[in-house]
């Protein structure tokens, strides 16, 4: 068995070479695509500087050639200079943003899958009563209310009107991860309750719950003994793609809460046309999609039984 | 209450228990304790590309730049006149063309090193290295053989009119009188060099070299660079080295990248600045009305106004151009859609800079005046704007941007029965297109460099690439190429310019909009900070002080 997912893997790896190559390909050709170039400006630089600086960077080289140099140094793990901050690897500002957006990221999941799992379970075990609608009316907002509203809204109420947290920055003064926190988790949140509500409610109206219950268990016992394993299968499916859509997708809280993640990086560098900076994150990004797809498929095999049987 | 019960009350107890535990104590507020401990915390617009003033071209580079060096001669905050910095006095010939600097005796690099004659000579060799792709090398052209040297038609920079007398003596020598050569001093790109601890990290050619970070970076500014992380902060502190050390105030200022403006009007109120690079404009109203006393608006050196892309068959004749222009109602524009104290303008040159004024013809040349308007169209055979087809405005994506051209549009329609399109692009693609020609009408802008007319009539002349409109008055060109470079005096200088800015608007290849202003949000503790033209804080001069009366609301 362990050999048949030791198989699995490599094929999705196999699989992960190729997409990459084929987003690095497409991802090249629309950002030379676009007009403008990384050393356009409002004020216009002589003839002689342009051709200094392209020269510099090797834009004056055909672009297939451009292209075959910068992905024989991107195997290599070397993805160049970036062309907006001279003196900056991009790996280098890779660095300096990851640790913030992981961080964020992370809090927001283990958030959301706490509120979201509980507040799932509370409402699955009444169905129908106020303490099931109320929380789900609560949620389907939440999955409505995007990031852009709901991040300057709780600023406004928690930092300014009330001044219990701070309004902005990552780490640097007390309770500043809170706000972003709360608004990156808010959607998934949403989306994690609803998910555990719907597979609870299947789960009890199991026959082996109905045994449970039979015996004279406790209605939390019965939850969270018995119902909750079989009931997270679709929460667990589900975290591949929100852990690639929390790091990717946290620019905007970035943006709002002025925290120094790679989603603030992401938009500049596409504002500036850092051609190797807009490579390298797209890549980064991309290799993280396919990895955590690939960790929550595995996840599903692990809790299902019946998953393995078709491998 | 039944929710309460239950392992999922439980769980949501837990969760508002740990929210109002957080929430027991009001958070931080940065400015309180800054003001405490004299740290500055400073709204900076934006990740800044570089520190190398020979690669750095953006306001917010220009801005820490300012606090890590010093050139020979700075400006003073409120007036904008020559102080002296780096240099402690000169002297000027009659002609005009040749200045000897004397250094301050005691001025001392961040590292303890002695600032010399030749750290400028050398930093301005570098300036005009083209491999680096300076974007201000063009301001040294005042300089006598700078042009040449930096097109490479001179190889020896010793024919370059920078000459080292002394370890404490400069002598410069002008291609040609030069009113505003003394502004020029403070700008980044003719600041002096620290030679070793550049080489230390490379070449001193290299755009790509780590000379500009923490630890690495000397300067001879009043401050020094502390520390430096990515899309975070830049803190920058009192440099004990720098000769007037005991008039600085601050002890340190921190730089937020803080490009989103609305996230950073958020950050002044809830108390993490002491001033905003910008103000939304939709807050303006409430800042006027509710604390006028933290809002600074001034009046700012730049112009804001349409390219009329003259190779365009629609837009060739003159007529049509100063039709468009006399269609457009400004006072409205600024009063009702922009709102912050902007000034009509009706002239490319903003008024008073450094005492030069545009030629007086210009408010009623270009007035709005709807009836004239319309008989000019007429005359150039567009009756009622019958058969001149569809305009397009091109302007960068931006709210206010839209805002004005969409009542643009509106007047045009109004006035003159044209119809005009609106098209928005991204800033570079727009950029692009642009430069390309494949417009009728754009939005543009001028910022001046420094306090003189001559700065803002260049751009229009014929081979300029910041020109764009197709617009060549050989006339004109004489005028400001020939003519005014011969004279120092300022009277006729001014005439001459006067003269060719006449010229301008006569063939109108611009629609002047209006004239910026500057705004910031300001907090009261923070003093020595003047608005004045130029947008130009000088950091030495700041300082921090508790406010008793109107500190908080």
């Amino acid at each position: 068995m362990s050999k048949r997912i030791i198989c699995l893997i490599g094929r999705r790896l196999a699989t992960a070479a190729l997409l990459l190559f084929i987003v690095a390909a497409a991802t090249f050709a629309l950002i030379h695509s676009a007009p403008g170039g990384p050393f356009s400006a409002d004020r216009a630089v002589s003839a002689e500087v342009e051709a200094a600086l392209n020269a510099q960077y090797q834009l004056d080289k055909p672009l297939a050639s451009q292209f075959a140099s910068y992905m024989s140094n991107a195997v290599k793990g070397d993805f160049g200079p970036s062309f907006r901050y001279p003196g900056r690897e991009v790996s280098e500002l890779i660095a300096a943003g990851l640790p913030a957006t992981l961080e964020l990221a992370l809090y927001a999941l283990l958030l959301a899958l706490l509120v979201g799992v509980s507040v799932g379970a509370i409402a699955a075990s009444r169905p129908g009563s106020l303490r099931d609608q109320l929380p789900m009316a609560v949620a389907l907002l939440g999955i409505c209310l995007p990031a852009f509203v709901l991040g300057p809204v709780l600023a406004l109420t928690f930092g300014i009107y009330w001044e219990w947290l701070p309004v902005s920055g990552w780490g640097e003064l007390r309770g500043d991860k809170v706000l972003p926190t709360v608004t990156l988790a808010a959607g998934y949140c949403a989306y994690i309750a609803r998910l555990t509500r719907a597979g609870l409610r299947q789960q009890l109206e199991q026959p082996f719950i109905v045994t449970a219950r039979s015996k004279g268990l406790r209605e939390p016992a019965v939850i969270l003994k018995h119902a909750l394993r079989g009931a997270l299968l679709p929460v667990i499916a589900y975290l591949g793609p929100a852990c690639a859509g929390l790091i990717a997708g946290s620019f905007v809280v970035e943006t709002i809460f002025q925290i120094p993640g790679i989603g603030r990086f992401y938009i500049q560098a596409a504002f500036n046309r850092d051609y190797t900076l807009i490579m390298g994150l797209t890549l980064f990004f991309a290799a993280l999609i396919i990895f955590f797809n690939l960790l929550a498929d595995l996840a599903a095999l692990w809790l299902d039984p019946r998953q393995r049987e078709g491998v | 209450m039944a929710i309460w019960r239950g392992f999922g009350g439980r769980i949501l107890l837990m969760l508002l228990a740990t929210l109002s535990l957080i929430s027991c104590s009001p958070s931080e507020r940065r400015v309180d304790s800054g003001t405490e401990q004299g740290i500055l915390h400073w709204g900076n617009a934006s990740e800044p590309q570089s520190l190398d003033p020979h690669i750095a071209n953006g306001v917010p580079e220009q801005k820490i730049m300012s606090a890590l060096w010093e050139g020979l001669v700075g400006k003073h905050p409120k007036t904008l006149e020559p102080i002296p910095a780096g240099a402690s006095h000169w002297q000027i010939s009659p002609d005009g063309r040749h200045y000897r600097f004397y250094l301050q005796r005691n001025a001392r690099w961040s590292n303890g090193d002695p600032v010399t004659a030749s750290d400028y000579h050398w930093a301005w060799w570098r300036a005009l290295q083209p491999s680096l792709g300076n974007p201000f090398a063009e301001m040294l052209f005042v300089i006598a053989g700078a042009r040449d040297y930096w097109r490479g038609d001179i190889s020896d920079f010793s024919q370059v009119g920078v000459t080292v007398v002394d370890n404490y003596t400069l002598d410069v020598e002008l291609a040609h009188p030069t009113e505003h050569f003394l502004q020029l001093l403070d700008m980044p790109t003719l600041f002096p060099l620290h030679r070793a601890s550049i080489e230390l990290h490379g070449s001193a050619t290299a755009r790509a070299s780590r000379w500009i970070y923490p630890g690495n970076l000397v300067g001879n500014g009043p401050f020094q660079l502390d520390d430096w992380q990515i899309n975070r902060r830049i803190r920058v502190t009192k440099n004990r080295h720098y000769w007037d050390a005991k008039q600085v105030a601050l002890n340190q200022i921190i730089f937020y990248p803080t490009e989103n403006i609305t996230t950073e009007e958020r950050l002044f109120r809830a108390g993490q600045l002491h001033y905003s690079y910008d103000v939304p404009v939709n807050k303006l109203g409430y800042y006027q009305a509710e604390r006028p006393q933290q809002l600074s608006i001034a009046p700012y050196l730049g112009t804001y106004f349409y390219r009329f892309n003259t190779r365009k068959p629609e837009l060739a004749d003159p007529r049509v151009r100063l039709a468009l222009a006399k269609a457009v109602d400004r006072r409205q524009l600024t009063e009702r859609v922009l709102r912050a104290g902007q000034l009509p303008a009706y002239a490319m040159t903003p008024p008073n800079t450094a005492g030069y004024f545009p030629p007086s013809a210009a408010e009623q040349q270009l007035a709005f005046d709807p009836a004239a308007a319309r008989q000019l169209l007429a005359d150039a055979g567009y009756p009622n704007g019958a058969g001149l087809g569809v305009l397009e405005i091109l302007y960068n994506t931006q709210e206010e941007h839209r805002k004005v051209a969409v009542a643009i549009q509106q007047m045009w329609k109004t006035h003159l029965n044209i119809d005009t399109t609106l098209h928005n692009q991204e800033w570079k693609v727009y950029l692009d297109t642009e430069r390309r020609g494949d417009y009728h009408i754009t939005r543009a802008s001028w910022i001046g460099d420094y306090l003189d007319g001559r700065n803002f009539l260049e751009i229009w002349l014929c081979d300029s690439d910041n020109n764009r409109t197709g617009w060549c008055d050989p006339e004109y060109d004489r005028l400001l190429l020939d003519e005014l470079p011969a004279v120092s005096d300022k009277a006729k200088r001014h005439q001459i310019m006067r003269r060719a800015e006449q010229r301008l608007l006569d063939g109108l290849p611009l629609l002047p909009i209006y004239t910026y202003t500057s705004k910031h949000l300001v907090h009261p503790d923070l003093r020595g900070f003047y608005p004045n033209l130029l947008n130009q804080p000088l950091f030495k001069a700041l300082g921090l002080q508790r406010e008793p009366t109107t500190a908080d609301e």
